[in-house]
């Protein structure tokens, strides 16, 4: 789960990582009041879950307040677009008014889970404010890492070792070393899967603070943590995700034409790859579980039909454990319960196929029904093509 | 031959009376697996679907002998029921359960560091001989014994590729899920060492999926000459960065762990990479000859 730089910036001054005084506001009259507060110069800060806000106009810096003003009517309510919004871009709902501060360096930290060494790692880098992925490409001897093993815990030398690497002045170092205390307290604390500070300043005064604050968490961890579940923003999820969520169903849209029903997230990934092999696009990702219910399957139908793209439906259902007749019944009583105008192609192997499939057949309504993965997949490609 | 599971292994079942537990440990049981007992805490002295029901899986192996745990119980315990097994010295814990926090699971396997358990999974289908023992829940009627070795981060996808392989005529000498998530007991590369050392296993088909460098580790450890066929599937080409797809585990992050780089590593180092998955079977009939 993803939650806005103004609520990350919350938890990590809770968690005594310091960042610049600053209010959140979601009307033009509470954003110019709170600069007002703050002083000049001042931040205006796009609130959306992307990156990119920069280069999209949508972080502007105010030294008055005719400035100020402009800057918030201009931000608040933007359609902001970055390569991280897709084209169809995002609506700024909320911004972040923050203090002006005097920045002497830029830097960048990060700790993240490092899947080989099965153990968080922190990574810092002396060329902030930039995407880390490009200082990796063209500065890869500006990055810094440390595993740090939970068990163990967060040693001097841990700190010492990249405030080193990073070139702090002693009074700079004891900042740091504060903050990446509480930055590391954080990422355990709240099962975060990642957090981000990019820039890191250091101020004129040796201050050391987080001007940037990007924090993801482990979905699986939320459960022990409502308070952080509560910061989700749905207006900022795709609207169909939010609805497959209520139902336990995992859902991603895509781009592409063909909507998908499979069980099993690995199979529904190789389902979407057929479908460009064999020259199609998939409009999802949907996984509607192993022990699927009628009601589930029903559901599902709707959220991919939601999809005005979808031109064809490709259900690709292997029944191990679950039987396919009951698979087929729920089939049968979504597309009854649902005006359904595209092909759809059934491809249902597994227990009790043949009655499922009698099941599907003596419906009377129109599926294709396709067996063999390759023919089941160029006919729905076919059909999506208007075939 | 086969690895891992056989016919003398004896499994207990942790989560035994809960419906998962209840259903999955009745099926292994008429596929002929030795279960031996289960365990729920508080329902020790109990019998479940004709066995005897333990508070702690220590008192399960001192009275059973069981030498296999698997593990359904709800996600917020499992992490705990992993090391409780690992506690009793069971040498092969199964973990079925799916939905751990990362974390836990980074301190579990430092946990287990210290023991002589190897883990499978979590949030895996199991493991398979067939004909011999099954400790999971794949559908076994797909199964068929033979010489393939299966190596597997998904479930139903694993099912096809299985599917697949036994329609070709051929089966398999073991099948192993190791699990979707991000951090897992055993890796492609632990167990390909496995199916290296067993006389049964003529070639190994790998499923792997986008996220992590699990199998850019694998291609370089069957490139330091690992002298069986493996073919190889890797799902996820089409799927876009930085979305978790489904499995907490198959995500592009930071532009790594795409199926194009994993592809091309498993290719470098000798691996028949197939780009369709409706190709599997026909690819492991042809490289076996």
């Amino acid at each position: 789960m993803k939650i806005h730089e103004y609520q990350a910036k919350e938890l990590f001054a809770r968690h005594g990582v310091p960042v610049p005084r600053g209010e959140m506001a979601d009307t033009a009259e509470k954003a110019l009041a709170a600069a007002d507060r703050l002083g000049y110069p001042c931040v205006v800060k796009a609130q959306v879950h992307a990156g990119g806000r920069g280069k999209a106009g949508g972080v502007k810096l105010a030294r008055d307040r005719a400035e100020a003003r402009a800057h918030i009517a201009a931000i608040l309510g933007m359609n902001l677009v970055s390569p991280q919004t897709g084209p169809e871009g995002r609506r700024v709902r909320k911004v972040l008014v923050e203090q002006g501060l005097d920045i002497a360096r830029e830097l960048y930290l990060a700790i993240l889970l490092d899947r080989e060494r099965e153990t968080p790692v922190i990574v810092a880098s002396s060329r902030g404010g930039m995407e880390i992925e490009a200082v990796a490409r063209e500065h890869p001897e500006a990055i810094f890492k440390v595993h740090v093993h939970p068990a163990s815990g967060l040693f001097p030398s841990h700190v010492r070792n990249l405030a080193f690497q990073l070139e702090l002045s002693k009074a700079q170092q004891q900042n740091f070393a504060r903050l990446l205390a509480g930055l590391y307290d954080l990422f355990l604390g709240c099962d975060a899967s990642l957090v981000e500070i990019n820039p890191l300043i250091v101020t004129a005064h040796d201050e050391v603070l987080a001007l940037d604050a990007k924090v993801n968490f482990d979905d699986n961890a939320l459960g022990r943590h409502p308070e952080i579940a509560a910061l989700r923003d749905i207006y900022e999820e795709e609207p169909l995700e939010v609805e497959a969520s209520k139902y336990d169903l995992n859902y991603i849209r895509l781009d592409g034409n063909i909507g998908c029903m499979v069980n099993g997230a690995g199979l529904a990934m190789a389902t979407m790859d057929i479908i460009q092999f064999y020259g199609g696009a998939p409009a999802n990702f949907l996984d509607v579980g192993g022990a699927t219910s009628a009601e589930r399957v029903k559901e599902a139908f709707k959220i991919l039909l939601a999809d005005a793209n979808v031109r064809a439906v490709f259900v690709n259902i292997f029944g191990g454990i679950v039987r396919t007749d009951l698979v087929a019944n729920g089939i049968v009583y979504a597309a009854r319960g649902l005006d359904i105008q595209v092909p759809i192609v059934i491809r249902l192997v597994g227990t009790n196929q043949e009655e499922g499939l009698r099941i599907l057949r003596e419906s009377g309504l129109n599926f294709v029904t396709e067996n063999v993965l390759a023919d089941a997949v160029s006919r729905v490609v076919a059909l999506a093509k208007g075939a | 031959m086969s690895i891992l599971v056989d016919r003398n292994s004896r499994v207990v079942v942790q989560g035994f009376t809960g419906r998962e537990g209840t259903f999955h440990a009745q099926q292994m049981i008429e596929y002929g697996s030795q279960v031996v007992g289960g365990v729920t805490p508080s329902k020790g002295g109990q019998i479940h679907l004709e066995r005897p029901v333990f508070n702690t899986v220590a008192e399960a192996v001192r009275e059973t002998g069981a030498d296999v745990s698997v593990i359904f119980v709800p996600a917020a315990a499992a992490a705990d029921a992993i090391v409780e097994a690992a506690l009793a010295e069971v040498p092969l814990i199964v973990c079925i359960s799916e939905g751990i926090p990362a974390l836990d699971m980074v301190r579990v396997k430092a946990f287990l560091r210290t023991t002589r358990s190897r883990l499978v999974g979590p949030n895996c289908p199991g493991i398979i001989s067939p004909g011999k023992c099954k400790v999971g829940i794949m559908p076994s009627r797909i199964h068929r014994p033979g010489s393939v070795g299966i190596v597997s981060r998904s479930g139903t996808l694993t099912y096809v590729a299985v599917q697949q392989i036994s329609d070709q005529g051929l089966g398999q000498s073991t099948g192993i899920g190791i699990g979707g998530d991000p951090i897992i007991g055993t890796s492609f590369v632990e167990a390909l060492e496995l199916f290296a050392a067993d006389g049964e296993t003529e070639a190994v088909v790998m499923i792997g999926e986008i996220g992590g460098a699990m199998e850019e580790q694998a291609a370089e450890f069957i490139g330091r000459g690992f002298a069986k066929p493996v073919v190889s599937f890797i799902a996820g080409q089409t799927a876009p960065p930085g979305r978790r797809m489904g499995h907490a585990g198959a995500i592009i992050a930071g532009g790594r762990g795409t199926a194009a780089d994993k592809m091309a590593a498993l290719r470098e180092h000798g691996v028949h990479v197939v780009e369709n998955p409706a190709e599997i079977g026909r690819t492991v009939k042809k490289v076996l000859g």
